[in-house]
């Protein structure tokens, strides 16, 4: 009895969570004459294919609209500030654990709170600085800008997850003969590599999420990013494509949803700050 | 003693860089938003110009503002509540251990991991006036008479944000209390069942509080996500209908960047800055908190 009552919570949280992404599903995939029967004919049954599948929606979308254009705008982008968020975030994140000392900690926690402040509040100023560096409509806007949301972040986690490494390792090299430089540039980086993997997916993901930075700083379709242009530039005149639209944002929410799976207990140590003892 | 081996030079370059990159593209355009929303600055021209407090005069004197301040409490605490819950009774569910877990989890993960802008037109299409799957399951359920027009009314469509808004959140927060959840010393809650403490009486009892710390840092985040954020509201209603559903970010956007008035619309985001300063004062708490009772622990 216990037992089917936990199997009904697991489903309704997952009918709960998962029920957009099936209405995705069945919308990309469904003939228009299935899909446009107004919703107070009850004897329609909106949530089955009532007529055969159909690709007609996804050929739209790769043919005859500028998504695969966003989608490699979005990849050039997620390569750019991923660079400059390991350059930036990875030595940073050991200095604090390794070299800062007594400061490191408080530091830390001081660049961590930088996170806090949001795009809304600071897409204005911005908007301001873009144009005074002749940024405006271009994704060099965009490479600039992001690395604000991840070099917090994952500073905090790199330094999180160098505290966690063992000292031994580093400490004997040093025994060894290496000096402190060479421990750090040899040593170090294969015993952070699943920390700095780690640094590689945050920003992958939070990328693809960003929204109100593109809108701000992006006025030309063939610029957008995915997660601009799906919701905003997807609309012929007045009308949407729904099909097509449930289609992209099917399409860029799997991969996503898969990197959230592999890495989600990495991120969560950086998100509950020591709340949660291991 | 070589540059290779002075660890205080080491640690202050590779530091550095970073903390050179955040002081000068979060510090200083967080100052200057401060600076905009005293100033007359508009998108066309470059130049400061003092205007006092007159962008806060006119916008605390402007019902479209308040109504928009009232919405933006609403949304984050009406959706925070939501999510407490939903969170806690998920986190009791997916401890245990059941067939399908891995498959529930993925599942239960993915309003988490779609961008906001997607999932927010998702939902506008869910919530469509002619075609909205949800007026047709409650129409032939019974429960339904007449229609919603769910973003066609302001309560309704606060309401509708609120659900959108618990439903992206609540996955994250529920992995956050089961990480809390799995850090409870066990010999606590067998103490407690030893004791004759049932299921409730453990949960309210022994399980909350010691979650406390955990489930109020999955709170501060989840309102400075809700709080702050633009793409719900922007994509589902736009503001509308009439203006009356903005929140501070969507108010700040269409005056500060549509309407060119940037020092109206820093004024705006500036309203954003007592909620954040709130979570951050709270968030030192729980993590000074958790410090001392580490620290404890380990000696």
């Amino acid at each position: 009895m216990k037992r089917v009552g936990l199997y009904v919570a697991a489903l309704g949280f997952m009918a709960f969570a998962g029920f957009p992404f099936y209405w995705m599903f069945i919308t990309a995939f469904k003939q228009n004459r299935d899909l446009y029967v107004g919703a107070f004919d009850t004897h329609h049954v909106p949530w089955i294919f009532n007529d055969p599948p159909t690709f007609e929606h996804v050929r739209l979308l790769f043919g005859q609209t500028d998504f695969l254009r966003w989608v490699a705008n979005t990849l050039l982008v997620i390569v750019a500030v991923v660079i400059i968020t390991v350059v930036l975030a990875v030595p940073a994140g050991y200095s604090l654990a390794r070299l800062a000392g007594r400061w490191g900690g408080r530091l830390g926690m001081g660049i961590f709170f930088t996170y806090l402040i949001p795009p809304t509040l600071l897409f204005i100023p911005f908007s301001r600085v873009v144009a005074l560096l002749g940024l405006q409509n271009s994704l060099g806007a965009l490479i600039l800008v992001y690395p604000t949301i991840t070099v917090p972040f994952c500073t905090w986690l790199v330094m999180g997850f160098v505290r966690s490494v063992p000292w031994d390792i580093e400490e004997q090299a040093m025994i060894d003969g290496y000096s402190r430089l060479a421990v750090i540039l040899r040593i170090a980086p294969r015993l952070i590599l699943p920390g700095i993997l780690t640094v590689v997916v945050f920003t992958f993901t939070l990328v693809m999420q960003e929204f109100v930075y593109a809108l701000t700083f992006i006025s030309s379709v063939d610029r957008m990013t995915v997660s601009l242009g799906v919701p905003i530039a997807l609309v012929r005149g007045d009308v949407y494509h729904w099909g097509s639209l449930m289609a992209a944002a099917l399409f860029t929410s799997i991969p996503l949803a898969i990197l959230y799976n592999l890495f989600i207990d990495r991120f969560i140590q950086g998100f509950t700050m020591g709340a949660v003892k291991g | 003693m070589k540059f290779a081996d002075r660890e205080d030079l080491l640690g202050a370059a590779m530091l550095g860089p970073a903390l050179a990159y955040v002081i000068l593209l979060v510090g200083v355009p967080f100052v200057l938003a401060i600076m905009l929303s005293f100033s007359s600055a508009t998108a066309g021209s470059l130049t400061l110009t003092w205007a006092g407090f007159r962008n806060y005069s006119t916008i605390l004197a402007d019902p479209i503002f308040l109504r928009s301040l009232r919405n933006t409490a609403i949304v984050t605490i009406g959706s925070q509540v939501l999510v407490i819950v939903l969170a806690t009774a998920a986190a009791q569910v997916f401890r245990a251990a059941f067939h399908g877990k891995r498959a529930a989890r993925f599942v239960l993960l993915l309003p988490w991991a779609v961008p906001v802008s997607l999932a927010a037109i998702a939902w506008t299409w869910i919530f469509d006036s002619t075609f909205s799957v949800i007026n047709w399951t409650l129409k032939v359920t019974g429960l339904l008479h007449g229609w919603l027009y769910w973003l066609g009314e302001p309560g309704l469509a606060l309401f509708a944000i609120i659900i959108v808004q618990a439903w992206r959140i609540f996955p994250f927060a529920t992995v956050i209390v089961l990480a809390g959840l799995s850090s409870i010393p066990q010999d606590v809650v067998e103490a407690s069942i030893v004791d004759g403490a049932g299921f409730w009486r453990r949960l309210f009892k022994v399980e909350l509080p010691l979650l406390l710390p955990v489930i109020a840092v999955a709170v501060l985040f989840g309102v400075v996500y809700t709080a702050t954020d633009l793409g719900v509201v922007y994509i589902l209603t736009g503001g509308g209908p009439a203006n009356t559903t903005h929140v501070l970010p969507t108010l700040a956007f269409q005056r500060g960047v549509l309407g060119a008035d940037l020092g109206q619309g820093a004024a705006i985001a500036v309203f954003l800055v007592p909620f954040l300063i709130v979570v951050a004062v709270l968030m030192l708490r729980v993590a000074r908190r958790a410090e001392i009772g580490a620290g404890g622990g380990a000696r």
